[in-house]
Formats: C-alpha cells, structure tokens, sequence
C-alpha cells in the first residue's frame, strides 16, 4: 500500500489529499499541519475574530469525517525531510516515512526589514496562531496601524471596525489595491474604506516602528516625519511562499518550490502545489506563483488526478477570482489590468447611487472579450467562462449581458444601463436581449 | 480626499439613544406585567399606549443601531452576545418565553381570563377585543395581537437590516402583510360578520383543526361563505399549494406567507445561526418530522372517519384520543412551547425543521416535483461557512457549494439568507427547468460528480 504523505492541510492539500481518496481507495494519506489538526477555511479566519462565525464553523467538514475517509490528520511540526530515507523527522520526534511526498506549505507574510518590526504588538495576518494571537493582544489596542494595500489589510481593518478599534491604513500606492485594480474601481474601494471610519492614507509608506520601553510598539512613523500613535501594527504587504526551511537542500526553489506542468518538482516522488508552487513554465498571462484560494484547490485536484495515474497537466483554466472590500463584493473574470494594456478597450458602468460598477474589457482590434470587472455585482461564472473561453464578440456579449446577471431575484437590471455606456463610448446601438431566466442560461451553457 | 489623522470616528455599536429605547420597551412589558398581577389598574389608554411603546421602542433600536450604518452585512458580535450566543440571557429568556406559552396554552385564568369578565392581561386587551369584533379577549387574542407587533416591529428591523437587498425586502413586507391581514384582522372581521373564524392561508395539515368535526360544521353552517372557507381549504393543500411549490418552491409559503416562518424570519432572526448543522441533528430531522407528518395523517384519516362514519372509534383506537394527543404533543407542545420558547437556544425554525407536517409535505414536493433551487457559482466558494452558519434550517450549504452543486433539498425554506451573507457572491435562488436540477458545476472540481462523502441527502 503506497503511502502518500501532504505536508499542509490547508485548501490545496486537502484538496488532494480527498481526490486522491476518491480516485484511490486503497492508499494510506497522511496529512500533517503544525498549526491545526483538522482543514479549515483560511478565507474566513477575519469572521472568527468579528463575531460572526466560531472556530468550528470554519471547518469545512466535520471532524468524524476523517476517519471515515481514512485520511490520517497529524498536528506536527515537520522539522526536517530525509530525501534519501525518505523520512520524515517530525517536531515531537517521531519519524515517518512516504512513498510519495506532496509539499502544501503555503505562505508567509512578507517582511521588509522594517526597524522595530520585531516589537510585540507586530504580526502578520495569516494563520490560526495570528488570530488567537491578535485577539490576545485586542484589549490593550487604541488604535491599530495596518501596513499594506491589499486583501490581507482590508480584513484587519474589517476586524478592527467590527470591535470598534481605530484604525490607520497606510497604503504606499495612490489607491486602495491600485496595484491589482483599474483606478476607478480602487477610488470606490478607497472613498468605501474612509466611509467606514477608517483613517486611510494613500501614498504613505512605513518607516519604522517604536516600541515603549516594554518593547511593545506604541507608534510607527512615516518617510514625511508623521508619528502615528498605536498599540498594533498589521503588516499585511503580501506573501511569499513559505519554503525558506527547504531552502539549501536538494529542492530546486526559486520564489517558490519550482515545479513542472505535472507538479512535480526536480526529485522524483515530491510534489509541490498551492502557495508555495512555482510553476517552471505558467500558462500565458498567468504568474508562476499564485496564492490564490482557487489556484490551490485546482492545483491540489490536479495532482491527485497524476497520483492516481491520469496524467494531467495543470491548467489554471480562465482566470477568476473574488473578494469584499467591507460591503463591496468583487469579482473578476478574465484578464483586468490596473493600466489598460494597449489594444484593448473598456466600458464601465458606474451606478449612480451605490457602490456598484461593471467593467467589460475587449480586444480593440478583434472585438473579443477579454476581462470582466465587477464591484458590488455578480455575475455567472460559467457563462463568463464560456464567454472568455470562446473569445466572444464583445457586443454579443453585451447584447446577451442578461444571461450573466447572479445577483438575487428582484435585483435591479443592469442590462440598458450598460449598452448605454457602449454607446456613449462607441457611438454604436446594440439590441439588447432579453433572455434572463434560468432556462436561457441552461439552454446558452449547453450550446 | 484629507490624509490628515483624527478626522475618523467610529460610533460604538449600541449608542445611548438605543439604550433609552430598550428601556423603554423593558418599562412598558414591566407595565404589562405589573396589570398581569393585578397590581395596577388597566383600561384602553393603558393598552394603547403600552402597544405604542412596545412597537416604538423596537422600531426605534432598529432604526437607531442600521440607519446609520452602511447597508450590508451586520453580524458582527452576534456570537459574543449573550442573547444571541447561548449565554445566560438566552437561557433566562428562553425560561420567560417557555412560561408564556405554558400559561397560554394551559393556564388562561393565570393570565386573567374570566368567563365573568377578564381581568388582568387578558383583561388589559378587551377594549381592543371589543373594537374590534365586539367581544371581550381571550388569552389567544392577547397572543395574537403581541405576535403580529412582533412580526411587524421586528420585520422592520429586518428590512433596515436587509434594505440593500431586494429579495429580503419584499419577502419581509409579504410575511408582515400576511400576519397582519390574513392571520389577524381578518379573521376577526369574519367573527364581527358572524362568519367563522378563518385564517385563509393556514392550511392543513399545519392547521390541525381543519378537519374537525366542530370547524367543518361551523363552516357548514356558515352558507356560501362558509362553504367557501371550507372548499378553498381543501383547493389549497390539494391544488394551489402544490402548484406554486412546483413553481417557487415552499418558500412561497415557509418564507412568503407562512405565520410561524413569519416569527422566526423576523423576531427570530438574531437566532438563526444557532440550528445545528451537525449529521446528528440531520438525523433527528428524519425521525421526527415525516413521523409527526404520518401522524397527522393518521389523525386527520381517523376524524374524518368519525365525522363520516359516526363511529367513535377506528381500529380500536377513539379517533378523539388522537386528535387530543396529536393537539397536545404537536400542536401545544411542539409548535408553540419548544417552537418559540426555544428560539435563544435552538435556533428560530426548531419548529419547521423538526416538526411542522406542512413543510415535511412542501419538502416532499420541493424535493421531487419542484422547478426550485439555489444554484452555486460555479468555483467561486471559499468555504468560508457563512451560508451554512446563517441557515436557519440546519443545511450545510457549504457541501454543496464548495462542489459546485446546486442545492436542492426538502428542508430548504428559501429564505434566500444564504446567498445574502455570501462574501463572494457564490449563491442564487432560482426556478428553472428539472432537468439535471442537482447537478455540479465543472469549474469547481472539488469532488464533484460523485456520490463520495454525499452532504446530508433528502
């Protein structure tokens, strides 16, 4: 009985370590963590914190569940990989050993060598440990500083909010995630953060931080001479794979563990996928390493799919990816740029009451559809696959921009609007139709 | 826009206005209380104006803690709160409530009810009674008029609460209409016209009594309108139910109409989260509510059979036995007692998820003869657990969305909570062709198309 072991039970190994199980009833799968014994939704830790979930509604599955499955779940720490024994030497000190080994290590977050970013009341924002520690340390916070523009920031500015702690967002770019959005939808996202209560700061960096004579941070200053006041500071400037404990062994690694199509890294029988993956050849417009939910869970069925003996390439398929930004639900599909990349065209749709916007983006030259932007709207994510995939005329879509609409019964129709902004752009009319029932969408995603 | 510091305030989550507001709303129920045990006088002003408070007082929280709040999502603290978290307020009001319908279902003269003329509560609410319909009040009277304040009062917290999202809206205005139209004033408008009386959209088998001897003769009796009541009522189970439910699924009832769904989406909507979504609790579902639905059958076969046949008992059994037990166990114990009163610690659907034999029947048909159910986005879940903590029917729509599959099950009420408290916008409910209803997304592979570790099935 071959024995298959994950390192890393969050999406991308457990993932695989439940498609395997399906596909191969016999192998023994072991799953280790050291930072929880059973998979939980890392996406939803900032719920935990506000109030609105407890820890085992997190859990995606319940914990008799593995067992049953025959998947071993080991809270360890894996101190180190005897590539040639094939062993591995655990924190407690037990040795294991693997026919096959998968590494779904995740990330870390970034650090910049900030000064005093060691001070206690300084953390990261990614695992179980961080939240229990960030709601230790919640009863002596005044104000919280959070460093960083992204997704991870946001979260904790949410979490603050939520237990009505101050907040001071220093962001270095000129809007809210402008590195990742076009500038309209990062000045919603921006003027949504500020209407919140949140103190934003745009265009600000972190110099370094002090610390009280407990060596607590109590302040952090700017490049411009500003001396913020705080008892936390958030850094939340992104991640990167969390593989320096592999580092100088016989794993070829770059940013991240490098891996081929198949996931397999340079050493036969070790397997690398999610976070800490770094793809040798990404598919076009795709970046090598990508920490993304999505990307995990696809990478981790993929590989179970090669285990099982069904070659399969990874293919990221077309790129999708969603959050929120407090209130404002994101999603986007396709290809969105922060600048527009010369060639291509785009409509946005702005609702003149709410925090609401649709962006289409399009090949100037060929017409075809090339992104779908949206802020507090949803759309259908298989007819904007198929729609991406197929490379559909732009005004096709538009004229049938109905069949994507995913927001509840009676929700307002978007659809006269949208062509109104084509044609104020293009000059062209197009015939909107009507289609918008389910069957519609059915009869479209069969065709 | 500034990037100077100081300029940002954030409120506290309960001001002091809505404090003045609790305490109003606490002083009138102590007002209450106080003429429950004939402490101090009662008339019509006293009434009034406790009603007036009472509405206010919640309307005013409401109002005070969401209007000046961005519409979205407000769930933050709700398991920190004691009330709301199974902590020791929930316990002590679950007691009071568990006590109010104890005396309401078997101690109306603790509550002032007098054949001579009422005193204390029930007392306190016969002005009302008598403009109404031109009788003293009953303690079921005392009951219905605080049930409908309380659909009417907390529906309005529900939509400020919901005000960015359609569905919840008008779902909410449909329940609070129903309440007050159907279940409470008309029914007595049709006693002041010496009709039956007759809440239109309570249907059998949720409406126990439909088909006792005492009610059909009364309908009887009543001439056209009468026969009407009596006609439409069977329409509704046999016809016009099962046509919408195949159309909209039980929503249209369980969520849209229904006067216990009512309740639970609006006064008992703090609760919500707290329905088990454990297998275990999936199992006990099973075992009580298509027994209790069988049971209702048999009763109901049994009545009729007596009120036809003229014979007291069927199979030895006296059919009046088992409406009796059936009224006791089901109908006192289960839909009102545990039904409300467990509402801090069970959740606010215990009784239709466990009980009630009206949607064990819209379940069957939602499951097997329904155009209904709430589609996942393709690969977009994060299984995050939102939409299975919020449902209030004890589904775990994680399974199901975190695979891609669309979820159709009996239980579902159609509350559309899930798909609002969605973070990525991953859930829709809709009507659509049967055709491959239960089937899984490609774009989220996560074990789909599989019978593998199958999520609760029915």
């Amino acid at each position: 009985m071959p024995r298959t072991v994950i390192i890393g039970n969050g999406v991308a190994g457990i993932s695989c370590a439940r498609k395997l199980r399906q596909l191969a009833v016999e192998e023994s799968i072991s799953v280790i963590s050291s930072e929880s014994e059973y998979f939980f939704s890392r996406t939803a830790l900032m719920y935990v914190y506000m109030g609105h979930m407890r820890w085992q509604d997190l859990e995606p599955y319940e914990r008799q569940s593995w067992p049953q499955q025959g998947i071993e779940c080991i809270l360890a720490r894996v101190a180190k990989i005897d590539f040639d024994e094939r062993t591995l030497m655990l924190d407690n000190g037990q040795k294991m050993g693997y026919d096959r080994l998968i590494l779904a290590t995740g990330s870390v977050p970034n650090r910049f060598g900030w000064p005093g970013e060691e001070l206690r009341g300084v953390t990261g924002f990614y695992s179980k440990q961080d939240l229990e520690h960030i709601e230790l340390l919640t009863p002596g916070i005044r104000r919280a500083v959070i460093v960083g523009g992204g997704l991870i920031g946001i979260e904790l500015a949410e979490m603050f909010h939520s237990r009505n702690i101050p907040v001071t967002m220093l962001v270095r770019e000129q809007q809210y995630w402008s590195s990742v959005l076009p500038v309209e939808e990062a000045q919603m996202i921006s003027a949504h953060i500020r209407n919140k209560g949140i103190d934003l700061r745009l265009g600000v960096e972190l110099k370094e931080l002090e610390g009280d004579d407990d060596s607590r941070v109590c302040a952090v200053h700017t490049p411009e001479g500003d001396r913020i006041e705080c008892n936390f500071v958030g850094l939340t400037a992104g991640v990167r794979p969390n593989i320096d404990w592999l580092k100088g062994g016989p794993l070829e690694t770059d940013r991240g563990i490098l891996v081929d199509s198949l996931l397999r890294t340079n050493i036969p029988g070790i397997y690398a996928i999610g976070d800490c993956a770094q793809l040798r050849k990404p598919s076009e417009g795709r970046k090598p390493v990508e920490a993304v939910w999505y990307s995990g869970r696809k990478m981790g069925e993929c590989l179970a799919l090669n285990l099982a003996g069904r070659e399969t390439p990874y293919d990221p398929g077309i790129w999708f990816n969603s959050a929120k930004f407090f209130d404002i639900e994101h999603q986007v599909y396709g290809s969105i740029l922060p600048t527009p990349s010369p060639g291509t065209n785009s409509i946005l749709w702005n609702h003149p009451a709410s925090d609401r916007s649709i962006r289409i983006v399009y090949d100037t030259a060929t017409g075809c559809l090339t992104g779908i932007n949206l802020m507090g709207v949803r759309f259908r994510h298989e007819v904007c696959d198929k729609w991406l995939r197929e490379k559909t005329q732009v005004e096709h879509v538009l004229s049938n921009i109905r069949l994507a609409f995913f927001d509840p019964e009676f929700f307002p129709d978007f659809a006269p609007p949208l062509l109104e902004a084509y044609s104020k752009k293009t000059g062209r009319q197009l015939r909107l139709h009507s289609p918008d029932k389910l069957s519609d969408v059915l009869r479209f995603l069969r065709s | 826009m500034s990037n100077k510091p100081g300029s940002y305030r954030i409120p506290p989550v309960i001001q002091t206005p809505q404090h003045w507001m609790t305490a109003a709303g606490f002083a009138a129920l102590a007002y209450m209380i106080l003429v429950a045990l004939h402490l101090v006088p009662a008339n019509g002003w006293v009434l009034a104006s406790t009603l007036l408070v009472l509405s206010l007082s919640i309307a005013g929280f409401a109002w005070l803690g969401h209007a000046r709040r961005l519409p979205g999502i407000h769930h933050d603290g709700i398991w920190f709160s004691s009330l709301s978290s199974r902590g020791l307020v929930a316990w002590l009001a679950a007691a009071l409530l568990t006590f109010f319908y104890c005396l309401l279902y078997w101690k109306g003269e603790w509550l002032g009810l007098r054949t001579e003329g009422n005193v204390g509560l029930v007392g306190l609410f016969d002005p009302l009674s008598h403009w109404l319909k031109g009788h003293p009040a009953s303690q079921w009277f005392v009951y219905g008029v605080l049930y409908t304040l309380a659909i009417l009062a907390f529906g309005f917290k529900f939509i400020l609460k919901y005000r960015h999202n359609r569905y919840q809206v008008l779902r909410t205005l449909s329940t609070m209409f129903f309440q007050l139209a159907f279940a409470f004033l008309l029914p007595e408008f049709f006693m002041r016209m010496n009709l039956p009386y007759n809440d239109l959209k309570n249907m059998w088998p949720l409406n126990y009594y439909f088909f006792d001897a005492w009610n059909i003769d009364s309908l009887l009796a009543a001439g056209g309108a009468g026969k009407f009541f009596l006609v439409f009522g069977i329409l509704m189970v046999l016809a016009i139910s099962p046509t919408l439910c195949f159309f909209f699924g039980k929503r249209w009832y369980c969520s849209w109409v229904c006067g216990c769904g009512g309740l639970a989406e609006t006064a008992g909507d703090p609760f919500r989260h707290l329905s088990s979504k454990s297998t275990r609790a999936w199992h006990i579902e099973q075992w009580l509510l298509y027994p209790i639905l069988l049971f209702s059958l048999v009763m109901t076969a049994g009545v009729l059979y007596s009120y036809f046949s003229g014979q007291a008992q069927l199979m030895g059994i006296s059919t009046a036995s088992l409406r009796a037990w059936y009224g006791f166990a089901v109908g006192a114990a289960f839909s009102g007692i545990v039904g409300v009163g467990f509402y801090p610690l069970l959740g606010s659907r215990v009784w239709c998820r466990f009980g009630c034999p009206m949607a064990a029947l819209l379940g069957i048909q939602q499951k097997f003869f329904s155009r209904f159910r709430i589609t996942t986005n393709g690969g977009q879940c994060i299984s995050c657990g939102n939409c299975s903590s919020y449902c209030e029917m004890g589904i775990d729509v994680r399974a199901y969305a975190q695979r891609g599959q669309s979820v159709v099950r009996a239980s579902c009420v159609g509350c559309g909570i899930c798909a609002a408290v969605c973070p990525r916008g991953v859930l829709r409910l809709e009507n659509g062709p049967r055709l491959n209803r239960e089937s899984s997304s490609p774009l989220a592979s996560s074990i789909h198309n599989s019978s593998f570790n199958h999520p609760q099935g029915a």
